[in-house]
């Protein structure tokens, strides 16, 4: 059956411009919300000028580089951290029997808990500075990184070790040369779950500890009632974490484009 | 017996299998015979054809020729030698073409050297050797999810190559290919063997693949397996010159022969 031939009219012009619309959509709801907010109460609510003047300031002064650079800091090593681990952790897992069935308990136990349930504990044994607040982020970001990995090495098919097993390849020649790069589309996977958890895992801890960063800026803001000033954290914190994802979406498009090419021929 | 390549003697091999009340006859005990006393000794530098119809136990052999299945009771040997485990210049050419999808046609051609620690550029010259060998030149960069199934297959020859096997070993390598695809394949796969010269074990259940590609047919008996005739291919003498063989009366005559050979149970 052949497609119906459309006349070119406003709504296939609107169809093929996503970003008009996008930029409309958006656009509309801040002049709304820049209307009624600005006859709402400023204690409770505020509005996209006022905001925007407020980052202005906070720029200039200085306080929202500092607190970007408390928080990106140990958002970073936490990351490492929560990367390397995870990923080795996971390759012993899918490796090593006896540490699979070692490990596996805690790391179900350790998954199953809310990991913001342990963050008070954790800022008594590791503090309130970088060591607390690195310690939190991996522990939520680095089970998901786990799991994948472990995931991806057992779903290796039997069927690709038999290559290398052909060709008279080594245990460990098998390992590095077939069963990782296989794994790579689970663990490219994981480390993008594990960021979305790492922003969140940023924000909580320095909600709880209350020293510096982001979620120090949005505490101190709301505890002056400083609406204006309460967002601009909240709309910095959501621009890095659109950019951290397009990043690791574009660095996994690249490292699993076979996987989804060979899927696609597949008809899957 | 100073001349073969693979000798096959007494071979058994068993797998268990679920057991049902429909297969309660066929399979006692839950054991399943795949091969069942077979015996063969393959000449050097002869294409065999293992022909039988799916689970008659060909590609059974063919893995324990491998040395990647063990035999219950008898021997295998290559070369001589027992075979335990896969030896480096035994090389397998895969039905599903076994090529590593994340890995550049070049990449993968390359894999077998890797697995022997030979310098880069020396193996970049040897699969730029056999991939004009196999007619893919200028496809190196290419992914094998960007080929048609003729090509994959043409990677998966020259990566068997590149150690300048003893005895190539191919597990229906043709099965998965259109009929066009397949016919050309067998053709250049012939011209390629006819300059080698090295020993082929080739399994297939397509009675006219095997009178195109050997020298000798093994036919098989259903299960369990056994070697119901080992036959002189009448068309081998023409097959590389000629080219196409089946319109050959003799062709036509040995087709009918093992039709009925693999009819009757």
């Amino acid at each position: 059956m052949a497609a119906p031939v459309e006349t070119p009219g406003i709504g296939a012009f609107l169809r093929d411009r996503p970003n008009l619309i996008r930029v409309v959509a958006v656009g509309l709801f801040l002049a709304l919300w820049e209307y009624f907010g600005r006859s709402a109460n400023p204690l409770f609510m505020s509005f996209p000028s006022a905001i925007g003047f407020a980052a202005w300031n906070m720029a200039l002064d200085g306080s929202l580089l500092k607190a970007v650079v408390a928080s990106m800091i140990p958002f970073g090593i936490g990351m490492t951290i929560s990367i390397v681990g995870g990923i080795a952790w996971g390759v012993l897992m899918g490796r090593y029997w006896l540490f699979e069935y070692a490990t596996d308990p805690y790391v179900n136990a350790l998954y199953a808990i809310p990991r913001v349930a342990l963050v008070p504990l954790i800022t008594l044994a590791a503090g309130l500075q970088v060591g607390g607040k690195v310690t939190i982020i991996a522990s939520i970001a680095m089970f998901p990184i786990i799991i994948n990995t472990y995931a991806g090495i057992k779903d290796v098919r039997g069927r690709m070790i038999e290559i290398g097993q052909a060709f008279g390849a080594t245990e460990r020649q098998i390992f590095y040369k077939i069963m990782l790069p296989a794994a790579v589309p689970f663990i490219m996977a994981g480390i993008r779950l594990a960021v979305g958890l790492g922003i969140i895992g940023i924000i909580v801890s320095e909600l709880f500890t209350a020293a510096s960063g982001l979620g120090n800026l949005i505490l101190r803001a709301a505890n002056e009632m400083a609406t204006d000033r309460l967002f601009v954290p909240i709309v910095a914190v959501a621009i890095l974490g659109v950019l951290l994802t397009e990043l690791v979406q574009l660095i996994e498009r690249r490292l699993s484009k076979w996987r989804v090419l060979e899927r696609e021929r597949a008809g899957l | 017996m100073a001349n073969a390549m693979v000798t096959v003697t007494n071979a058994v091999k068993r797998f268990k299998v679920r057991q049902t009340e429909a297969n309660v006859a066929e399979h006692q005990n839950g054991i399943m015979v795949a091969l069942d006393n077979v015996s063969l000794e393959v000449k050097t530098g002869e294409l065999i054809c293992l022909l039988g119809p799916s689970g008659c136990g060909k590609t059974t052999l063919l893995r324990m020729v491998a040395g990647l299945l063990n035999a219950d009771e008898g021997e295998i040997r290559v070369a001589g030698d027992l075979v335990e485990a896969p030896r480096k210049d035994a090389c397998m050419v895969f039905q599903d073409f076994g090529l590593l999808p994340w890995r550049t046609v070049m990449d993968n051609v390359e894999f077998p050297l890797e697995i022997d620690n030979v310098p880069k550029a020396e193996r970049r010259d040897t699969a730029n050797h056999y991939l004009s060998v196999v007619g893919l030149n200028g496809f190196e960069g290419h992914y094998p999810h960007e080929l048609s199934g003729g090509m994959q297959q043409r990677v998966g020859i020259a990566r068997a190559l590149m150690r300048k096997p003893i005895l190539l070993l191919m597990d229906e390598p043709f099965g998965a290919l259109d009929a066009q695809t397949r016919e050309q394949l067998q053709e250049d796969f012939l011209k390629i063997w006819a300059n080698l010269k090295t020993t082929v074990l080739f399994v297939t259940h397509s009675i006219d693949e095997s009178l195109i590609l050997a020298d000798r047919i093994v036919v098989f008996t259903p299960r369990p397996g056994q070697i119901k005739r080992l036959m002189e291919s009448p068309v081998a003498k023409y097959r590389v010159e000629a080219g196409d063989v089946r319109s050959h009366p003799e062709f036509v005559a040995a087709r009918s022969e093992i039709r009925s050979l693999l009819r009757k149970v």
